[in-house]
């Protein structure tokens, strides 16, 4: 066992400080060390994208990040962008347009649409799935998670419109 | 999946890195988005004791576009490749490349550096450093070296590098005319079954000069420099196309493995080089 690290970690605006070896994997870290377990644990070899967090302004896989490598950073997960009470529209949007069968793999999915939609916020559909092309779906063949993609981005740029 | 367990350094600049390698020698790894070496240490591929993360490291971040060449940070992600406006107007084979790598959470931590200092005949970036005549700045005890793509490649993940050294940066003259990076995969964030990095230069309708480099077809990247010479002088006709694709064929040494038998190999090698240098021709 190597030494212990003192880390410090921003999860959805709380602050966190705790003491953990340094290969710790940051999912780990979230669901078991702090309780969040919106973040799902899929291959765990950086391809399903179950994990998916923002770190710092970026889309990661946290199943591929040491919490030593996190250590000072802000970190986002599902529950960090709305509740049952103040779904985000993305949120909303994959609940109106079934874009979710079993859910196994809708946080990280949500998560990762929320850095896409930042990045582009008005995308075609050959976008969206180029965009969440590192997130996999086994239930519903992507369509309906399109679907939900576009009706999030159209609620969202409706509401920046009218507050502009 | 839990790695072996490591002591883990954050310095602040390159002289704490260098001294950390000095010290730990063998037994210490240099890492910048670690998106390859991660896995290799969760599957225990990969025994790194001392782990030294260059995230704080100045200097290795920015993308420099000059009236002659092209400054990449070792630390440059392939997300900041794709969205640099000045970077994919002067040499948009490389937004081009950095797209067909792996997913996008994976491009906002894998780096270039990472990509061409790991040495995997996998890695995308090689091949194409190759077909651009990169050179990497790697720096060590001993100061600064410059070392050309075209000649670090040695084996798989053995190069010019040596252990107590780090890659930098990677220049790259201002590339000219068309160009084409194609890649067959058999599903996203999958490495290659064969990819070709072209650039071509049309003089009048004569080829001018050809540039092709080839991806995880040996066990190194591929600059075949005589499927370059059979385009040149040509106005890239049928039989020029055969005869680059020939050349190139003698050139790599691909082996079975779980993407296919060797004469598949070959057989998509030859397919991507075709549709690479025909793409390429066009835009040229």
């Amino acid at each position: 066992m190597s030494k212990k690290m003192h880390i410090k970690l921003n999860v959805n605006g709380k602050d966190e400080e705790f003491l953990a070896e340094p290969r710790e994997l940051l999912i780990y870290t979230l669901r078991e060390r702090l309780n969040i377990t919106g973040p799902h644990i899929g291959c765990e070899t950086s391809h399903c994208g179950a994990c998916t967090v923002t770190i710092d302004g970026k889309s990661v896989k946290s199943c591929t990040m040491f919490v030593a490598q996190a250590d000072g950073a802000e970190v986002t997960t599902i529950e960090g962008l709305g509740g049952p009470d103040n779904l985000h529209p993305l949120q909303e949007a994959f609940k109106e347009h079934h874009g979710l069968q079993c859910g196994y793999c809708t946080p990280g999915m949500i998560t990762r649409a929320t850095k896409l939609l930042e990045e582009t916020p008005n995308p075609t559909e050959e976008e969206i799935r180029f965009g969440m092309a590192g997130n996999i779906c086994r239930c519903t063949g992507y369509q309906n998670i399109v679907k939900s993609i576009q009706a999030a981005a159209a609620e969202m740029n409706a509401a920046k419109e009218a507050a502009e | 999946m839990i790695p072996a367990a490591f002591d883990y350094y954050r310095p602040q600049d390159m002289k704490g890195v260098l001294a950390l390698l000095q010290e730990h020698g063998d037994d210490a790894r240099v890492m910048a988005g670690g998106h390859s070496l991660i896995p290799m240490m969760k599957m225990r591929i990969a025994d790194v004791p001392h782990l030294i993360d260059l995230q704080d490291v100045g200097g290795m971040s920015d993308i420099i576009v000059n009236p002659d060449n092209i400054r990449i940070g070792a630390l440059v992600t392939q997300a900041e490749i794709i969205n640099h406006g000045l970077l994919s107007k002067t040499a948009p084979i490389l937004r081009e490349a950095a797209l067909q790598i792996a997913d996008p959470q994976v491009r906002s931590m894998g780096t270039v550096g990472g990509n061409v200092a790991n040495g995997d005949p996998g890695n995308d970036m090689p091949g194409l450093m190759q077909c651009l005549d990169a050179t990497f700045t790697v720096v060590g005890p001993d100061g600064e070296r410059h070392l050309p793509a075209r000649q670090f490649y040695e084996a798989a993940y053995v190069t010019a590098r040596a252990d107590d050294e780090v890659m930098t940066a990677v220049t790259i003259p201002l590339p000219n005319g068309g160009y084409a990076y194609e890649k067959q995969k058999r599903k996203i964030g999958d490495y290659a079954t064969a990819a070709a990095a072209v650039q071509i230069v049309n003089d009048g309708g004569i080829c001018a000069s050809a540039s092709i480099a080839m991806t995880n077809l040996s066990d190194t990247p591929i600059f075949s420099e005589g499927a370059g010479t059979a385009l040149v002088g040509t106005s890239v006709s049928k039989s020029a196309l055969d005869a680059a694709v020939a050349a190139m064929l003698d050139d790599i040494d691909p082996t079975e493995d779980n993407r296919g038998p060797v004469a598949f190999k070959n057989h998509v090698a030859g397919v991507i080089l075709r549709r690479a240098i025909e793409n390429a021709w066009l835009r040229a």
